[in-house]
């Protein structure tokens, strides 16, 4: 009996993460966590009152808040992570394509076509790297009231308030994202997806 | 001549990666963030004064409160440095009045309410920033209680302690005489809530809003000032608003 003409390939799955990559995101993501958490228990009433402990929160947020940039330039040393941060960099036509699609709220995969990462992975991931710098400055100039003139603190308090509220909200989409898609949480859980779905959701992708 | 054989190498995009090559938005948009976040710090003294006027009137019409968790939404924030505070009533409230005094005196909620009561309105400002207007505060002057107790001459200052067991707070004893320094029992004309610091806290009016202790259980005259939670962790102890903490407010009373 002749072999069926569609019989799965040798790999059915293709690597999409080295382990680098995937501690540099774990890393990232706890930090950001941690910041989270304790930045709700420091601003939401209900959480400050069934928390308390003011000085250890602060404490907490502070030193989560300062290694939250650490993560991203120690996994350069990965060759494969620096070759990621050059895709997520780089636009192309497909990526105007993928853009349009989701502002016309086309979920077709024909329509959305990609790369490694999707033009909104590209700029989730450009946008939240620059927040976080943001982030990192205006909460060292509240942490270190004496250096700066009150003017700044209190511009640095206005922005950093603002911008967290702004940055759960678009985190809450990323992590809402990623509970709807098992097979992308595989990949950063495992390093490895099913080629069926990487070619449908990353078509250009050559792995 | 053979084709150039495609790139594999996982690791580098290759010549047919389609994300080799193109405009490098990312960085822009990075570099972009952060031009924002600067162009805010500078906007913000004008932004803020905006969005509090506009929240402010949007408070007034919210039924659900929720533009009081937004960023200076307006309102009070609950602060407290420890896990759990207990709750006190009118039955298992007291408050002493001890140290250099010749006449040391326990009182409860009711002999408080006794007692001739001041109400004040003043702003509330706290020294992370957010300021309420034209709250009235209500309760018993704390000069009433000090020369009730009868202080001593050598006597010149007095510190304050909570019953959440670790708060503690003191004024000189020329601060703490002053007519705007009260032991309040109600605020907004409300009893004050256990959240707020009731069912009595105190209320120093000209002095940011971390003087005025929640849960206040212990009022003792001392020789000297000795500095409360906050101050032992950086803050001014003379925390007049406006003239201290680095901050330049406007005066509450």
């Amino acid at each position: 009996m002749p072999p069926r003409a569609d019989a799965p390939p040798a790999a059915t799955t293709v690597r999409r993460f080295t382990p680098a990559q995937r501690w540099a995101h774990r890393a990232v993501a706890l930090l950001m966590g941690v910041c989270v958490a304790t930045a709700a228990c420091l601003y939401v009433p209900q959480l400050a009152q069934l928390v308390g402990r003011r000085a250890l929160v602060v404490t907490l947020h502070q030193w989560a808040g300062l290694l939250l940039p650490v993560p991203v330039p120690a996994a350069l040393v990965s060759r494969a992570f620096r070759a990621d941060l050059g895709r997520l960099n780089r636009f192309g036509p497909h990526d105007r394509v993928w853009l349009r699609a989701a502002l016309r709220r086309d979920r077709r995969p024909a329509s959305r076509p990609a790369g490694k990462f999707n033009a909104g992975q590209k700029l989730y991931a450009a946008w939240i790297a620059g927040a976080t710098l943001v982030m990192l400055g205006t909460g060292l100039l509240m942490w270190f009231t004496h250096l700066t003139p009150l003017v700044w603190r209190t511009a640095a308090t206005f922005v950093h308030d603002w911008l967290a509220l702004t940055a759960g909200i678009v985190l809450a989409g990323h992590i809402g994202m990623a509970l709807a898609d098992p097979e992308a949480r595989r990949g950063l859980r495992t390093g490895s997806v099913r080629r069926e779905w990487a070619e449908r959701e990353h078509s250009l992708w050559r792995p | 001549m053979k084709p150039e054989h495609p790139s594999h190498n996982r690791d580098v995009p290759g010549a047919d990666d389609p994300d080799a090559r193109g405009t490098p938005v990312g960085r822009r948009v990075l570099l972009g963030t952060l031009g924002l976040g600067a162009l805010g710090l500078a906007a913000a003294p004008s932004l803020q004064r905006g969005l509090e006027s506009f929240l402010a009137g949007a408070a007034d019409r919210d039924p659900t409160g929720l533009t009081g968790l937004l960023p200076n939404g307006g309102g009070f924030r609950y602060y407290s440095v420890v896990a759990s505070v207990p709750r006190k009533d009118a039955r298992t409230y007291r408050l002493t009045v001890d140290g250099l005094v010749d006449r040391p005196a326990s009182y409860t909620l009711a002999d408080l309410k006794a007692l001739p009561q001041t109400r004040l309105v003043r702003d509330v400002q706290c020294v992370t920033g957010w300021r309420v207007p034209g709250t009235p505060f209500e309760g018993v002057r704390l000069s009433r209680l000090l020369d009730a107790a009868g202080v001593r001459p050598t006597a010149r200052a007095v510190r304050f302690t909570c019953f959440d067991g670790t708060y503690s707070e003191s004024l000189t004893l020329d601060q703490a005489r002053r007519a705007d320094v009260l032991v309040a029992l109600r605020m907004r004309d409300e009893d004050i809530g256990h959240g707020h610091g009731g069912p009595a806290r105190l209320y120093v009016a000209p002095m940011y809003f971390y003087k005025s202790a929640k849960w206040l259980s212990g009022v003792t005259v001392t020789e000297d000032v000795e500095p409360g939670y906050w101050e032992l962790r950086g803050y001014d102890v003379d925390a007049w608003v406006g003239r201290s903490n680095g901050r330049d407010d406007a005066p509450t009373s």
